[in-house]
């Protein structure tokens, strides 16, 4: 399952659609860090709302997803991860690392355009 | 008999036990989505539904990274009246050859966290795992509603 990656001024956003193969994930990750460089991006939101589960794997993943389009120049806010998942990965010890989140694309936005505001005066 | 959905062709229902064929990254999804449902008919809520999920996510990947292929039962418990689901995954892989190593936090020679069986432990009631070398790997986990 294709996820959709929609670009919004300066902002990539992906919106999980349903559950994804490991496969997708990492076609997601390869999939932003390119797009980041094609579309000149300075942030990325990736909303996995709808994901009920969130495993080993796919926090591995994420986590590498951030790091690798940090190392491109953009940053990278992890929104909508529910209640109940939140309950599950702290079960399991899991941790997304010093990846951003936020509770949804709102806020997401919100907290890309601060960062992304602070960089652009720290680089002026 | 209980029903599961047909399109889905490879999962098959023997007696009140699921069985899910494991080859794939796909059907560690399918896996872990059979499980759900049946967990949320015994009886399970909320975050115990992403928990049970995630363990089984756990072992299904373990079956895949090692094994390469296996299956994962999954059957609903009751003993003494307290409900619950036990989760079985079972290959004829190369087998864990140090058991205490492989259950160890941050133990793994395969693509994951080594969180896999350590991980799967702590998030379920019950664990047990039985391997040998050449033969394979049985996990059995359990999880009680609360």
């Amino acid at each position: 399952m294709l996820v959709p990656i929609l670009k919004q001024r300066d902002f990539l956003i992906a919106t999980i659609q349903s559950a994804l193969t490991d496969d997708d994930l990492l076609q997601l990750r390869d999939d932003l860090a390119e797009r980041v460089g094609r579309c000149r991006s300075r942030g990325v939101i990736v909303d996995v709302t709808v994901l009920d589960v969130m495993d080993s794997f796919a926090a591995r993943t994420l986590r590498a997803l951030a790091h690798m389009v940090g190392l491109r120049g953009a940053r990278t806010v992890i929104v909508g991860i529910q209640p109940e998942v939140a309950f599950a990965m702290v079960q399991l010890g899991l941790t997304l690392g010093d990846v951003e989140t936020a509770l949804d694309l709102e806020e997401g936005i919100e907290l890309l355009q601060k960062r992304t505001k602070r960089s652009a005066h720290r680089g002026g | 008999m209980r029903f599961v959905s047909s399109f889905v062709s490879e999962v098959a229902a023997v007696g009140d036990e699921i069985h899910v064929p494991i080859s794939s990254d796909a059907d560690i999804v399918i896996a872990r989505q059979q499980g759900r449902a049946l967990a949320e008919r015994i009886g399970f809520a909320g975050g115990n539904l992403a928990v049970v999920a995630t363990a089984i996510s756990e072992v299904a990947r373990n079956i895949v990274e090692y094994a390469k292929r296996g299956e994962i039962v999954l059957k609903p418990v009751n003993q003494g009246g307290r409900q619950g689901l036990t989760v079985m995954a079972r290959d004829q892989g190369p087998g864990i050859p140090d058991i205490a190593l492989a259950m160890q936090d941050g133990y793994s020679t395969a693509k994951g966290l080594g969180l896999g069986l350590p991980g799967a432990r702590r998030l379920m009631d019950e664990f047990e795992i039985i391997s040998k070398v050449g033969r394979g790997t049985t996990v059995t986990m359990k999880k009680w509603v609360r």
